[in-house]
């Protein structure tokens, strides 16, 4: 029976027979009786990579394979989400080593779309931390990957999208820590100018990211609040804090009820809301040890918050531009705030070096919106493409629904390889999904 | 700690009950005719939670194995869940009596045989809890789930009567009707969300009912009201009914 899904930004939604698996041996079946099909897992990607006629969810395929406590090593089953992950691993004083906005993705979407977070400049993205990991292919066979062995799998793994094959089970490295608290300091910019200055100033902190109002003008353009945190140490502990240094964020999660009508989004309720985000920070900076929840994923405290989009959906746009072409993302940012068409939020981030095939991060700046979906947005998104690759940067394919297989072609010199092990591990493209056909990665 | 037997440890509920009662401390038991299958569910269990945990083969038809099964259990544990269960195709079962026989056998005489074992050791040492997993199909038998729902009745009348057996021996007996759960088993099907439990919701039900010495539970509250009204009406209405 054929059921609607959406991922993150509720466009595209098709119609798809989504089907799951608990056992190896089920997996194997399924792989084997069906034509083609993309692993999904829990949806967080934004546009439709996870989406196709016929899916195969690893969400059942959840299981912590070992625990090496002392090493900080976790080894797990593919479907398995990161906030359960960090329900075993914070207590035993580790913590993720690379984590995306938000914990309600699973390990293999982590690979998949080899995700980064606010340490990318020091910790690089989360396929830096994998050990190794086992591939489903296409044959139905079940191969080991590394870094040294079948290094072309785990390349194009890592980034690529769930089209080499479905990931079973990954073991990776865990980030100590001493506590699950975060010193975290705030600072406000004036414009543009200044926060890209402070990013450069504070950059031997771990975490950074910069929320910025894009529809501010004149002076105030580009106006933001830089972000800044460590995992905090024994010391920096409040007398409450030090209870119990390792304490697990109690839950406390709303629901967004239902989906705004898309009205309701437009430049002045934008412009309001980035007011008040802007104004709430009454300093110019701000020092405190916050839980680790709030720091790294204040909007999974609102469940469902994507319907604030109302039900048509948004893209979510996240490319990124190397360090020195800041021209690149003024021209960029002025189209935005002269267009109108501004984000809840945008978010900016420092990216440092990175050498991969097919994944998104690379060093520069990266900036990522999110647009409701209207009618025209799609050609002024296709304009956006334009500059940033004139200035040499690429999209993130799991944020993307719409980009043209020219762009991809355009950001990633190394695309050519991509499609080459593509071919040689899914030789008839039964791992297939809407955007791998959209991007001639497949033929669908 | 005490420790909970899952017999039919390899579904979707299964998993779920498990995870629930290692959450709070329970070392678990895992039971199933793969027991392979089980060993990322058994490694699973002690890495989440810290709790010991082994998996051990068992096969509901094979009767005459159950009395060794639960002999080499070691320790014995305090919580016995029969979670097993077959859900075959109507039609087919009612074509085929091997089909039909299948389910029969899983659903009620499998159940009986490995229960009854267990139900001998808690009266002996008068202490322990077992749980059925039954269903809200056996509560009026009607076309759709002709086999499966005589042989879930069946199990249920045999829980019932258990539950009365045991009493004076203070061993208490626990019957679930789940109502529809979104399962590997029924992902093809369109299912109605309010009246729909996930796995967890059943499991959370299993826990306090074991802790609360509950007899009879619906995970879904309007499933008891729901099988009110459809036990009530007449037969004479109910035979015409395309149920």
């Amino acid at each position: 029976m054929k059921k609607k899904i959406a991922n993150w930004g509720n466009y595209p939604a098709i119609d798809a027979e989504e089907k799951s698996f608990i056992f190896d041996d089920q997996l194997k079946k399924l792989v084997a009786e069906t034509e083609y099909f993309i692993p999904r897992g829990n949806g967080r990607c934004y546009g439709d990579a996870s989406l196709a006629d016929f899916t195969l969810s690893t969400l059942k395929y959840d299981k912590m394979l070992s625990f090496d406590r002392e090493r900080g090593i976790l080894e797990c089953q593919s479907g398995l989400r990161l906030d359960e992950i960090l329900k075993v691993a914070v207590p035993a004083g580790w913590f993720l080593p690379v984590t995306p906005g938000t914990k309600f993705i699973t390990v293999g979407g982590a690979v998949g779309s080899d995700v980064h977070g606010k340490n990318h400049h020091v910790d690089g993205s989360f396929s830096n931390h994998i050990i190794e990991m086992d591939i489903l292919l296409e044959s139905g066979e079940i191969v080991i990957c590394s870094l040294s062995e079948k290094a072309d799998l785990f390349e194009a793994t890592c980034g690529g999208m769930g089209l080499t094959g479905l990931i079973t089970r990954v073991k990776f490295g865990l980030k100590k820590i001493e506590s699950s608290y975060i010193a975290q300091k705030q600072i406000k910019a004036e414009n543009l100018e200044e926060v890209i200055r402070l990013f450069e100033q504070y950059k031997q902190f771990t975490y950074s990211v910069a929320w910025i109002d894009c529809l501010k003008k004149g002076k105030n353009f580009g106006r933001s609040i830089l972000i800044l945190g460590e995992h905090a140490i024994r010391e920096q502990l409040n007398e409450k804090q030090i209870k119990d240094p390792l304490l697990l964020p109690r839950k406390k999660q709303i629901q967004f009820p239902f989906n705004l009508p898309s009205w309701v989004l437009n430049s002045l309720t934008v412009k309001a809301f980035n007011f008040l985000y802007y104004n709430k920070n009454l300093k110019r900076e701000i020092n405190n040890v916050v839980p680790y929840e709030p720091f790294f994923y204040p909007l999974d405290a609102i469940l469902h918050w994507n319907r604030g989009y109302g039900k048509t959906g948004f893209i979510q746009y996240q490319f990124v531009l190397p360090l020195d072409a800041k021209d690149g993302l003024i021209a960029i940012l002025q189209k935005i705030s002269d267009k109108g068409l501004g984000s809840f939020l945008a978010v900016l981030k420092v990216f440092g070096r990175q050498e991969s095939m097919i994944s998104f991060p690379k060093e520069g700046y990266t900036l990522a919106l999110d647009f409701p979906v209207r009618k025209g947005l799609f050609e002024f998104l296709d304009e956006l493409d334009k500059i940033v690759l004139q200035y040499g940067g690429r999209l993130y394919m799991s944020k993307d629904a719409r980009m043209r297989p020219e762009v991809l072609e355009a950001g990633y010199p190394e695309l050519s390889k991509f499609k080459a092990i593509l071919h040689k591990y899914n030789p008839s493209g039964k791992f297939r999904s809407l955007q791998s056909g959209r991007l001639l990665l497949t033929k669908n | 700690m005490s420790t909970v037997l899952i017999l039919g440890a390899g579904s979707d509920i299964a998993i779920a009950i498990a995870r629930k009662f290692a959450s709070r401390g329970y070392d678990i038991q895992l039971a199933a005719r793969e027991a392979d299958r089980l060993k990322p569910l058994e490694s699973d269990i002690r890495v989440r939670f810290g709790v010991d945990c082994s998996i051990h083969a068992f096969d509901a038809l094979s009767f005459s194995s159950h009395e060794p099964f639960f002999k080499a259990l070691e320790p014995k544990p305090e919580i016995t869940i029969c979670v097993f269960g077959l859900m075959q195709e109507e039609d087919l079962a009612f074509e085929d009596f091997d089909e039909a026989l299948r389910m029969i056998q899983t659903n009620y005489s499998g159940a009986v045989s490995i229960l009854n074992r267990v139900a001998g050791y808690y009266s002996r040492q008068k202490h322990g809890t077992i749980v059925g997993i039954s269903s809200v199909a056996g509560e009026r038998g009607r076309q759709s789930k002709l086999i499966y729902g005589s042989s879930k009745a069946a199990f249920s009348v045999y829980l019932d009567g258990l539950r009365n057996k045991m009493y004076k021996d203070q061993v208490h007996v626990v019957t679930v009707k789940p109502g529809f759960v979104f399962t590997k088993m029924t992902e093809g099907l369109k299912l109605p969300a309010p009246l729909t439990a996930s796995p967890e919701e059943v499991a959370d039900a299993v826990f306090k009912s074991v802790l609360n010495r509950k007899n009879t539970v619906y995970v879904k509250w309007m499933w008891r009201w729901i099988m009110l009204i459809i036990r009530n009406i007449p037969e004479f209405q109910f035979k015409k009914m395309n149920l």
